[in-house]
């Protein structure tokens, strides 16, 4: 009886650890949606949402509302129960990715030693959902532009994957705290020094992944009107989007605590500015380090014309996983010499 | 350390829950009058020719194939590079030996033009 007690204790624990998590998650996409456009909208000369509530700041809730009162729409020649789960495959992994993200040293919901492994696992799941989304939707658009993100999530996902080896053969370890932990010592031993051109292409390729601009064939309004989820209405459209924007945060989250030592402060071992800082909670700086990546998102998407689909292609293929080779055995060797700071 | 992996269980279930509930929640506020045209496949407003289940390019299935292969490579590597400072030179030529024979694969395809997309 005691033990069933005890069971349920750790349950009502476990939830309320994954609430703490998702909560603020879920906030952060929906302000970075207001964010997003507010920032596109400056930087083309507009103001953005500026009627819902002040400065436009109830703007997401009003638009969850309004797309919750929407009519669901199921294409009367679609294949019913598929429109329907693909929604729930797109943002399952994607939620379920931060539960091996390490906000700071002792906070983190689950510390396995494959955590890097989980989150390529997880990142690679988010393609099923685009993938029976499109093919379920029955329409044209819908399977075009399945097909266009399937195969660029693919092809990016190895550049990905050899960059994340990269960090592996640096860190010794798949555990995401190791490898936040093998970085201190101050800026200059975070891994995108050693480790620069994988964390460009890891960038790239992140960016590539979530289908963001400049890399946004998949659902270019110009060609192919919304791409895999044209069919899709009201909150099920919601869900898709939310999907979208929670693994931008994700990407953005990763690439912190890989390559710009995720907690760890920047003036770790300058002589005044270290003491100065050394009160600023290790979240804090995680958190920072992620808006500046969410902040390239906006200001790539603001920028960038989109690339035409052989383009992305032969980036892919042709360039990232060339690159990513030659670094792996610059690297290799860097190691098998002990090379100084880094590897010493 | 295998309750960790509970926990992220129990997350993943939290996670469809969290795309199932505002899908009932939707369904249960939102008007419903469908009509059939409202329920037809988008296209361009005429109605649709045909199924959307065509035929489609070969080379999707081309770059699904490749992309098996590479990972298949990236999964050899995960483990390899965890322990490259403890096996030493041995385990990094032996490395190089296997990455060096699909190089060469690589550069076959790179030659055949099989990464092109035209």
């Amino acid at each position: 009886m005691v033990e069933y007690v005890q069971y349920i204790e750790t349950l009502i624990w476990v939830l309320i650890k994954i609430f703490l998590i998702l909560i603020p998650l879920i906030l952060g996409v929906a302000y970075l949606m207001y964010a997003e456009r507010k920032v596109v909208g400056y930087m083309q000369c507009r103001i953005g949402p500026n009627r819902v509530g002040i400065w436009g700041l109830l703007q997401p809730i009003a638009d969850v509302i309004k797309l919750l009162c929407k009519e669901i729409i199921i294409p009367s020649v679609s294949s019913r129960y598929l429109f329907i789960i693909a929604p729930v495959l797109t943002i399952a992994p994607a939620l379920a990715a931060w539960a091996v993200i390490p906000f700071s040293p002792h906070l983190v919901l689950a510390n396995i030693n494959a955590g890097l492994l989980y989150l390529f696992a997880m990142s690679s799941l988010g393609v099923y959902g685009i993938l029976v989304a499109g093919w379920a939707s029955n329409s044209k658009y819908a399977f075009l532009g399945a097909m266009r993100s399937a195969a660029q999530t693919i092809s990016y996902e190895i550049a990905m994957g050899f960059a994340f080896v990269g960090v592996l053969m640096a860190s010794g370890s798949l555990n995401l705290q190791d490898i936040v932990l093998r970085q201190q010592g101050g800026i200059w031993h975070w891994f995108w020094l050693p480790l620069l051109p994988l964390f460009l292409v890891y960038w790239i390729s992140g960016v590539a992944e979530t289908n963001r601009a400049p890399f946004d064939v998949a659902e270019g309004e110009s060609e192919i009107v919304a791409g895999f989820h044209v069919e899709y209405s009201g909150i099920t459209f919601a869900i898709f989007f939310l999907a979208e924007y929670a693994n931008m945060i994700l990407v953005s989250t990763i690439a912190a605590l890989l390559f710009l030592g995720g907690w760890l402060s920047p003036f770790e071992g300058i002589p005044v500015l270290g003491h100065l800082f050394a009160w600023v909670p290790g979240i804090a700086w995680l958190l920072l380090k992620t808006c500046c990546f969410l902040f390239l998102y906006l200001w790539m998407r603001a920028t960038f014309p989109r690339y035409r689909y052989d383009q992305i292609m032969r980036l892919g293929w042709k360039i990232l996983i060339p690159v990513t080779l030659v670094w792996l055995t610059v690297l290799g060797l860097a190691i098998e010499f002990h090379l100084k700071p880094w590897f010493g | 350390m295998l309750t960790n992996y509970l926990y992220i269980l129990i997350f993943l279930g939290i996670g469809a829950v969290f795309g199932l509930l505002p899908m009932a929640l939707g369904y249960l506020v939102s008007p419903k009058n469908p009509t059939k045209e409202k329920l037809s496949a988008y296209e361009c407003g005429f109605p649709a020719f045909e199924d959307a289940r065509m035929p489609f390019d070969v080379r999707y299935y081309l770059v699904a194939i490749l992309f098996i292969l590479f990972d298949l490579e990236t999964a050899f590597l995960f483990p390899w590079a965890i322990v490259l400072n403890k096996i030493g030179w041995y385990g990094f030529l032996a490395m190089g030996l296997f990455v060096g024979l699909l190089v060469v694969g690589f550069i076959y395809e790179f030659r055949m033009r099989a990464l092109e997309w035209q």
